[in-house]
């Protein structure tokens, strides 16, 4: 309907924004009936997200009219970013960041290259950009998760890692079920993508495509195939965290270097 | 303490924790067959000696000689392997009594035979309960467990940290006796911490006083209990 009102597709796209954000209003006072106040987070939100999202657009059209190799530029931009937000929860492990940049970069840069080359990702910064953009977000979920876990299992069976220690067992052997909890638990969001995949949920991109005039089918297979580039770029990403960060709590005499802070006695 | 038969010493051993001297220069000698007393009040530095005397904790200062030998150029896990510690909680490993006791040799690449087994769980009061499921153990058979586990390593010197403390008054009797016994049997030193002086008078054959990180006065236990 909007459509017969608006030719330009920037004013038709402002137009359903308008709406959209009318209807999230919308659900807010009727929040507001109940005596729930979310107006203040509400306003909020939908202001800060159509800003960011966008200035990402913009960004978008400059970057999509520049040459190929931006592309990497920005693929590395958002590597660097990806490992600052993975890190941010795993204070208490020393050099996280670095661990969280290598092992995104091990991972998604992996499979984003090997993918490109294979011709699975087209080389178009269109298709380049957007995709990579998945698959280095989804290793920056597992990293943080498998950091954060691995942080949480190792502060709560400090005991039996230096129990471990003090029977002269090597530093790996103590943590080992730890890091094996820690790489689990950071895949269980993406193999529940996997296992739901199109029956629960139907994913952004392929909904994207079926909008945009693809073929369903096609849309369909290709939704698997990132979904797939996504699991891999996790699982590398998820292991080489977690085989990086495993030496960094330990000092060379290998003692336990993570510890709550209750020495003494 | 501090003859010939001399088994450790410490030499100025300090460990400074965000400014703080947890451990200030204790100079101390342990001989082969020296039962230590460690006692001194919550705070006073002596677990954070005893880590230090493991390498679970490096040093900030001073040294360790384990053997007139400083402990810096022995490999960790071989250090480890002669000075075993059992700490004031078991921290058994998931599995069976008998998979905690494979435990230390196998780092090893040793595999404990099944006499081997069977004469550290007598030892330990606990024949015939090797396949038990460690999580259904008491408080006291768990540092039972962890004592054999500890011994299973062969030892030369046992540092016991507050093994009775999380125990009733029962269980803390047994493992006081059962730790007297296998001390006796293994010719064993052995440094053990403890707030309890009685304790202290019925186990060991020495102790040092600690205090804010330092040491306040050691010698003979009588010396140093009725002093």
């Amino acid at each position: 309907m909007l459509s017969s009102f608006f030719s330009d597709t920037l004013a038709l796209g402002a137009a359903q924004a308008v709406v959209a954000a009318l209807l999230a209003l919308a659900a807010m006072v009727v929040a507001r009936t109940q005596r729930i106040h979310i107006e203040r987070e509400t306003v909020v939100a939908l202001a800060r997200g159509i800003v960011q999202i966008v200035a990402v657009g913009s960004i978008l059209v400059f970057i999509f009219r520049g040459p190929g190799w931006t592309g990497s530029i920005v693929l590395a931009f958002m590597v660097a970013i990806a490992g600052l937000i993975a890190a941010r929860r795993s204070q208490a492990l020393p050099g996280a960041f670095r661990v969280a940049v290598t092992a995104i970069l091990v991972g998604a840069g992996t499979v984003i290259a090997a993918m490109t080359a294979l011709g699975v990702i087209a080389p178009a910064l269109t298709s380049l950009i957007p995709i990579g953009s998945m698959i280095i977000a989804s290793a920056m979920n597992a990293s943080a998760l498998a950091l954060e876990r691995f942080e949480a299992e190792v502060l709560s069976h400090v005991g039996s890692i230096e129990a471990g220690l003090a029977l002269g067992a090597r530093p790996d052997v103590t943590v080992r079920p730890y890091l094996h909890a820690a790489v689990t638990a950071s895949l269980l969001p993406q193999l529940n993508s996997l296992r739901s995949l199109g029956i629960v949920w139907i994913p952004g991109l392929m909904a994207g495509m079926v909008l945009s005039g693809t073929d369903p089918l096609y849309a369909a297979i290709y939704q698997f195939v990132v979904i797939a580039m996504i699991f891999g770029a996790s699982s590398l990403t998820s292991v080489a965290a977690a085989l990086m960060v495993r030496p960094r709590v330990f000092s060379g005499a290998d003692q336990l270097l993570v510890r709550l802070p209750s020495e003494g006695s | 303490m501090g003859s010939s038969t001399e088994l450790l010493r410490t030499e100025h051993l300090s460990r400074v924790v965000d400014g703080v001297r947890v451990v200030d220069s204790v100079s101390v000698a342990v001989d082969r067959g020296d039962i230590l007393a460690v006692i001194g009040p919550s705070g006073a530095g002596k677990s954070s000696l005893l880590r230090l005397l493991n390498r679970l904790d490096e040093p900030t200062g001073g040294t360790v000689y384990l053997e007139g030998r400083d402990y810096r150029t022995i490999e960790p896990r071989e250090l480890r392997q002669r000075v075993g510690m059992v700490m004031q909680s078991a921290n058994l490993f998931p599995g069976t009594v008998v998979d905690n006791l494979r435990f230390g040799p196998a780092q090893r690449g040793i595999d404990l035979s099944g006499p081997a087994l069977a004469r550290l769980l007598d030892d330990v009061g606990l024949a015939g309960k090797g396949d038990r499921d460690v999580a259904r153990l008491s408080g006291g058979e768990a540092q039972r467990v962890a004592l054999a586990r500890a011994l299973a390593n062969e030892p030369r010197l046992l540092l016991l940290d507050e093994p009775t403390s999380a125990l009733d008054e029962d269980a803390r009797r047994e493992i006081e006796s059962l730790v007297s016994r296998l001390l006796r049997e293994h010719h064993l030193a052995c440094i053990i911490i403890t707030h309890d002086r009685a304790q202290a008078r019925r186990v060991a054959t020495c102790a040092m006083v600690m205090d804010a990180g330092r040491l306040v006065q050691a010698g003979k236990i009588d010396e140093v209990l009725d002093a």
